[in-house]
Order: structure tokens, then sequence, then C-alpha cells
């Protein structure tokens, strides 16, 4: 039963990815992103590649990653699809984690791209087994979040890509992106309870410059995986009948 | 086993019963309607069954499963067009055929032969490849009745299907509406349309303020109102409706041109007509009697309860 309530949800991812994500300006917009980022950084701070990297990789997943999963229950609302889909032999924890598994994929096709053109164009090799875990388990988390945000059952996309913006802007600034987390002195307590600190600190392991421990990253990224997840599934199925 | 039970359904919304305390029973392979005014809970109720909206109260069961405590069951067996649904816009005709294939757990090969079938029968083969946001109001609502049978269902959830459609569709989807019912399905339709459900339906039960007000065949529930056996009738020249309020005629109304005089005793007022005619200088143009139709029966029913 729960496997075939898995295949269902793929059927959820790929429609999304169809509908949301395997278009031009979304794709090339989500690979010209991490370039901009990486010659602004370069050029405007003056910062060294072996701090950089780990930071554009963590940003950019968590940027990609979160971006359009937010938007896609209020457009199905408003599009008045979603109906559909509720009534269908599906259950709400297969459509949600359809939802995730799509942005999911988008954000691992980007940073593969990020780990190829650091290797090939920098010659850096920052890519661990650790790291690898830690991108598919952050990839997961950030998209999970970005379900969450989306929980208010609104119609309108922009109110969502509004709260989006109010929760993940700060969260950029906390997370030991632009400043290193040994660094932030009594602040590093805030820190803490941004998932996107431990990718970031995790990527930085096999450069060095790492605050915690890879295994204290993974199991803490583990752990905001399952919160958030089941964060999303309670709070979609509190709101349901109010999109209705 | 019946193929739907309603058992004290009762929807609440901020206090306010959308659907209130309401019993039926659907058999398997009867066309059925819910028919009523808008807001009177049609929808809510189809909603309940198909598991959108938590009842507040009351279960509501598609064969042997309680759709709250065994949705996924109950949903794998029916399938649903519902009023406010579209299909996916930026998705193929035979993309939005798939995806439903998929939901409902349909293995590759059958939904491809399914899907085909479908849009042949729904004459969208041609545009198969389509984006559904070319497509005209009435091949998209054709598309979401097709939507509906992906799953060959033993149940099928019509909220009103013809709605806004253009008359080739209207036609087209009651008939493929009553080709599958003879083919065994059991068919719950909500519709505003009077004449539909009288066409259609083998049972109606008529629905005002969340509550079920009459539910019988249409023949029998056109029975229990009698009394507003009607003559139609139109003059040359134009007369005033109260000219008409013989002493044996319960209500006049104005039907375009015509006049539409209730009577229990229809025949005893043609003569009258006739007389009236003669002397006050007047033709009649035409002069028909009427039986009672379902309209009369959903107007008397929702306007008592209104009351």
């Amino acid at each position: 039963m729960i496997f075939e309530q898995f295949r269902r949800s793929l059927a959820i991812t790929k429609k999304d990815l169809s509908i949301f994500y395997l278009k031009g300006p979304v794709m090339l917009s989500g690979l010209l992103m991490p370039a901009f980022l990486f010659i602004a950084f370069v050029f405007g701070r003056k910062l060294s590649l072996e701090f950089l990297l780990p930071s554009l990789l963590g940003m950019t997943l968590f940027v990609t990653v979160s971006s359009i999963g937010p938007i896609i229950a209020p457009w199905e609302t408003r599009m008045r699809t979603f109906e559909r889909l509720v009534s269908a032999p599906i259950a709400l924890w297969a459509i949600i984690l359809g939802d995730i598994m799509a942005s999911f994929s988008f954000g691992l096709f980007i940073t593969l791209f990020i780990f190829l053109a650091s290797i090939i164009l920098l010659g850096m090799e920052i890519v661990s087994l650790s790291l690898i875990i830690g991108t598919i388990l952050a990839a997961f988390c950030f998209s999970s979040l970005g379900l969450v945000i989306s929980a208010p059952p609104t119609d309108n996309p922009s109110n969502i890509m509004m709260l989006s913006t109010l929760i993940k802007f700060p969260m950029i600034f906390i997370s030991g992106i632009f400043i290193p987390i040994g660094e932030m002195g009594d602040w590093k307590i805030i820190s803490y309870i941004s998932p996107l600190t431990y990718y970031t600190d995790l990527a930085r392991y096999t450069i060095g410059g790492n605050y915690f421990s890879p295994a204290i990253d993974l199991l803490v990224l583990l752990g905001f995986n399952i919160l958030f997840f089941a964060i999303a599934v309670k709070w979609h199925k509190k709101n349901l009948a109010k999109r209705f | 086993m019946h193929a739907i039970t309603a058992e004290n359904l009762t929807k609440k919304f901020n206090g306010f019963a959308a659907v209130d305390d309401v019993s039926f029973t659907v058999e398997s392979g009867e066309l059925f309607g819910l028919l009523g005014p808008n807001g009177a809970g049609k929808t809510t109720i189809i909603r309940m069954f198909t598991g959108v909206l938590k009842p507040t109260g009351g279960t509501a069961r598609i064969g042997k499963y309680d759709i709250q405590r065994n949705p996924l069951e109950a949903k794998q067996l029916m399938g649903i067009v519902p009023e406010m649904a579209n299909a996916y816009v930026d998705l193929s005709a035979l993309k939005n055929l798939l995806l439903i294939g998929e939901l409902y757990g349909i293995r590759k090969k059958e939904r491809g032969e399914k899907a085909e079938y479908l849009l042949k029968l729904f004459g969208l083969y041609e545009k198969k490849r389509q984006k559904v946001k070319t497509f005209s109001k009435g091949m998209e609502q054709r598309l979401i009745v097709a939507m509906g049978l992906m799953n060959d269902p033993k149940l099928l959830f019509l909220d009103e299907p013809t709605s806004g459609l253009d008359v080739e569709s209207v036609i087209l989807v009651r008939e493929l509406i009553r080709e599958f019912n003879n083919n065994g399905t059991t068919i719950i339709l909500t519709t505003h349309n009077i004449e539909e459900a009288n066409q259609l339906c083998d049972r109606v039960a008529i629905m005002n303020h969340g509550r079920i007000v009459a539910i019988d065949r249409p023949e029998e529930l056109k029975r229990t109102i009698q009394s507003t056996t009607s003559i139609e009738v139109a003059f040359t020249t134009k007369v005033n409706a109260e000219e008409l309020m013989f002493d044996n005629v319960n209500e006049i109304k104005k039907v375009g041109d015509k006049l539409r005089l209730y009577a229990e005793k229809p025949e005893d007022i043609i003569p009258i007509l006739v007389k009236y005619a003669q002397f006050s200088n007047n033709k009649i143009i035409s002069l028909n009697t009427l039986a009672p139709n379902l309209e009369d029966v959903f107007l008397k029913l929702t306007k008592n309860e209104g009351k």
C-alpha cells in the first residue's frame, strides 16, 4: 500500500516538473543565478575560493530548491486543479511528497552543475561522500520547508512568495554563509535554528573551516527533514478544507 | 449493498449548516440526481462523499467503505467530475488523462489504451497533444468528464457536468452519461437544470437550504402536485392577468407573451376563456393544457421550504 502511494507521488513529481520546472526561463535562471552570485562575490568581496564555494553551494541549493515549491499549492488552488488531486486515491502525504520530490530533483540538478563547474573550471575538490549525502538531505529538507511555507490556505501565490521571502532571506544571513559560524560570537546560537547552517558547514568540511563534525551536520539535517515533512503534512491537512 | 449511503450527514461552516442531517441511499446501477438552487448544499454533499470535506456529523459510505475511515479504498471505486475543477491547462489532453491514470494506479499499457479510447469517445483525439489552454470551454469540460472515467469507475460523481457548455457538448455529455449508466455505472448527478434531471435521472432528490425536501422518481414527484395542472393561453390582444382570475383559478403567471392559469380542473376553465374572448372581442391564438412538470414540483417544494 505504501509502495503504491510512493508510485503515485511520483506521478505528482512528473506533473510538477513538467508544469513548473522544465521550462526554459526556470532552468536558465536556475543555472545563471549561481553564476551571477559567484561573479558578484568574487569581484565584490574579494573572498577566497575556499570560503566562497561552500557558501555559494549552500545558498544556491537553498534558493533553487525552495523557490517554486511554495507556490504550487496556492497555484493549484487558484487554477482549481487541487480538488481533483485530493479526490483521487492518493494520500495527502503522498501529494506533498510528490511536490517535495519535484523541488528536490530540480535542486539536485542545479547542484550537480555547481559540483561539475567547481571541479572542471576551478579545479577544486569539495565533493565527498558526506557532502553527497548532505546535499540529498539538505535538498529534501529545504524542499520540505517550501511545503511548510505553502500551507496557509490562500489561492494567491504572491502572498506565499512574500511569506517565503520573509522566512528565507533572514535564514541566509544567519547560516554562516557570509560570516563563518566560528566568527559569529554569541550570535552563533541563532545560526543553530537554521538547517542551512549545517549544510554550509558540511560543504566546508573537505576544504577545512567547518565548525561541527560531519556526523552532527548530517544528523541535524535528518532531524530537520523529519520535522519539516511532518509539519508540512499536518498543516496542509489542517488547512485542506479552507482551500475549497 | 447500496452504492452510496448518507446517514445523518451534516456539514457546518462557522455554525451555518450547509448540509443539515441528510440521509439517503443510492442503489447500484441507478442514475440519481441531486437537484436544487445554488447554495442548496449539493456540491457540499458531493465533496463529503469524495473525501474533500470532512463531515461535521454523520457518515458518507461508498459501498462498504466509510470515506473518512477508508478514504483510499473508497476513492479507488469512484470517478469524479467536480464542478469547480479544471484540467491542467499547461499539459496536453493526453498527459492530463495519463496523470489521472497514474493517480489511480492503472498500469502503463492499460492507461495509454484507456486514454486513447476516451479521447476518441469524447472527440478530442485529433487534439490530444495540444495543451488544454488552447481548448474551448466545451472541449475542456469534455476532457474533465473523460478524466472522471479513466479508472472505469463503478460509481461516477458528476457535479454540474453540463454547466456553461455549448449545445453540442451538452448533447454529447448527456448521451455518454446515459450510455455509461446503461452499462452499469452508478451515477450521482448534481444539477440545477431541472429538465436535465427529468430527462436523465431514475430518482431525484430535491434539496433546499441544506436539506432534502423530496426524494422520488421524477414522475412520482410530479404526481404529488396535481393541483398545479395548468392552461397556457395566448390572445391576439394583450390581456391583463387580473382579468382572468376566475373563481376556480388558483394562480396566474405570465410566461413570455402567454398567461399560465393554474387550476385543479383545467377543463372547467376552457369554456370560460372562450366566452371571455367572445365578450371582449379578442381571439385566442393558442391554448394548451399542461401537466405539472418537475420545475413546478421544484418551485413548490423549495418555496414551501423557504417559508
